[in-house]
């Protein structure tokens, strides 16, 4: 493949990956990365380099407009931000150290939970949100107003600390794998701390710039972000994410939800059977 | 800068919120533009990339050289090399989500809100920690 041919091809995956990933509520990289590994046999740590840096890009434009729509909870996400960051520096250090093989097996891992977490049923009736301390003593409990119902909600938030490592954890994996683990950072608020599905959705978006830039940090000194790799992902990722977005309220059918779901299941088993052969 | 702190009954933003957005929205913006523009000055100073196989192998493969510093990419700047075009576009991304958490304590501070301004302090110096571990070589 000459350069230009393959910056096409790898600008036109991204872009598909990028509107695949914001239709089905996961990010570009979960998808981006296999597809450059097993289609294109690009190195899988210019993949995760690549992929974390189009993260950042994506994630800073949706929460560009959700901060602005007043539904993002910046108190919450500014006190996660410190477990998820310290999750980010470990998980990024660890990729360095360990064998390629781990990654492949760990992605496959962590893919096929994504795609089944979607279809977990969400319990609409919880009970009442027991009190926290943590979360009074640092005022995290917020408002909001519900574009849908044209409803003013006010919440309160709980299980701080649990909330607190499960952010570590998600840090971790998105500096490991360099995607933004928006799957493990949404039901830690969502269930846990008992924010809206709303608030937890652009709260998670807001919080995954800042930790893809805690790793990115690390793989760029490391020379893992390859700008010939990085550049056409960052941008066709963006761009499938914009595009995607507003087909958004369009594409509602549970029928391509579920052939999706199972494409990414296969995908993750050939992810884990690339790391164990 | 003014700070509101009363409870908000639309979806109206607070100035420090309009301020994160508008930063969040110029950092991409211009990162994008650059990468872009990056681009196209690789392929005008390398003709051959259109036609050879063979390097595109060696850019896939990471064999072909790009700054992985700041002083690389300010250096790779003054020659005009599209690939340190990129890497700025990139640096750029990077540093967006950091000035972000800047803004954030400088609001935290005008309202007097010391434990997050605290808080927020403490995310930015583990960001800067990621910046000085990388260099190490991680």
């Amino acid at each position: 493949m000459t350069p230009a041919l393959f910056l096409v091809t790898v600008f036109a995956i991204s872009l598909g990956a990028g509107l695949l990933g914001s239709l089905l509520g996961l990010g570009g990289g979960i998808i981006v990365i296999p597809a450059l590994t097993l289609l294109l046999h690009v190195d899988i740590r210019y993949a995760i380099g690549a992929s974390i840096i189009s993260v950042i890009a994506t994630s800073s434009g949706a929460a560009a407009t959700y901060v602005r729509e007043h539904m993002t909870n910046l108190r919450v996400a500014m006190f996660l931000e410190v477990a998820t960051t310290t999750g980010a520096l470990t998980g990024a250090y660890v990729a360095g150290i360990i064998s390629g093989r781990w990654l492949y097996v760990i992605f496959g891992v962590v893919m096929a939970y994504s795609a089944i977490a979607m279809f977990r049923k969400r319990h609409q009736i919880l009970g009442p949100v027991p009190p926290d301390r943590l979360a009074e003593r640092l005022n995290l409990h917020g408002d909001y107003f519900d574009e849908a119902t044209k409803e003013h909600i006010s919440y309160r938030v709980t299980h701080t600390p649990v909330g607190f490592v499960l952010m570590y954890i998600a840090g971790l994996v998105s500096g490991l794998l360099g995607i933004g683990s928006g799957a493990l950072k949404v039901p830690a608020m969502d269930l846990a701390m008992r924010l809206p599905i709303k608030v937890s959705t652009a709260t998670s978006n807001f919080m995954i710039g800042v930790t893809a830039a805690a790793s990115a940090g690390i793989y760029f000194a490391r020379g893992d972000i390859n700008p010939f790799i990085a550049a056409p992902v960052a941008t066709g990722v963006l761009g499938g994410a914009a595009v995607g977005s507003h087909l958004l309220g369009r594409i509602q059918g549970s029928a391509i939800r579920v052939i999706f779901v199972l494409v990414l299941v296969w995908v993750s088993a050939e992810m884990l059977l690339k790391g164990i052969r | 800068m003014a700070v509101e702190t009363a409870p908000v009954t639309t979806n109206q933003p607070t100035a420090t919120e309009k301020l994160i957005s508008n930063l969040l929205r110029t950092g991409v913006f211009s990162s994008a533009a650059l990468v872009v523009l990056g681009t196209i000055v690789t392929f005008f100073r390398h003709p051959s990339y259109l036609s050879s196989v063979e390097q595109g192998r060696q850019l896939r493969d990471g064999l072909t050289s790009f700054p992985t510093t700041l002083p690389a990419v300010v250096q790779g700047l003054t020659r005009g090399e599209g690939n340190a075009i990129v890497m700025a576009g990139l640096m750029v991304l990077i540093a967006t989500p950091i000035l972000r958490v800047v803004v954030s304590i400088v609001a935290f501070l005008q309202m007097r809100d010391r434990v997050f301004a605290g808080i927020t302090t403490l995310v930015l110096l583990l960001l800067l920690t990621s910046l000085s571990l990388g260099r190490a070589g991680g």
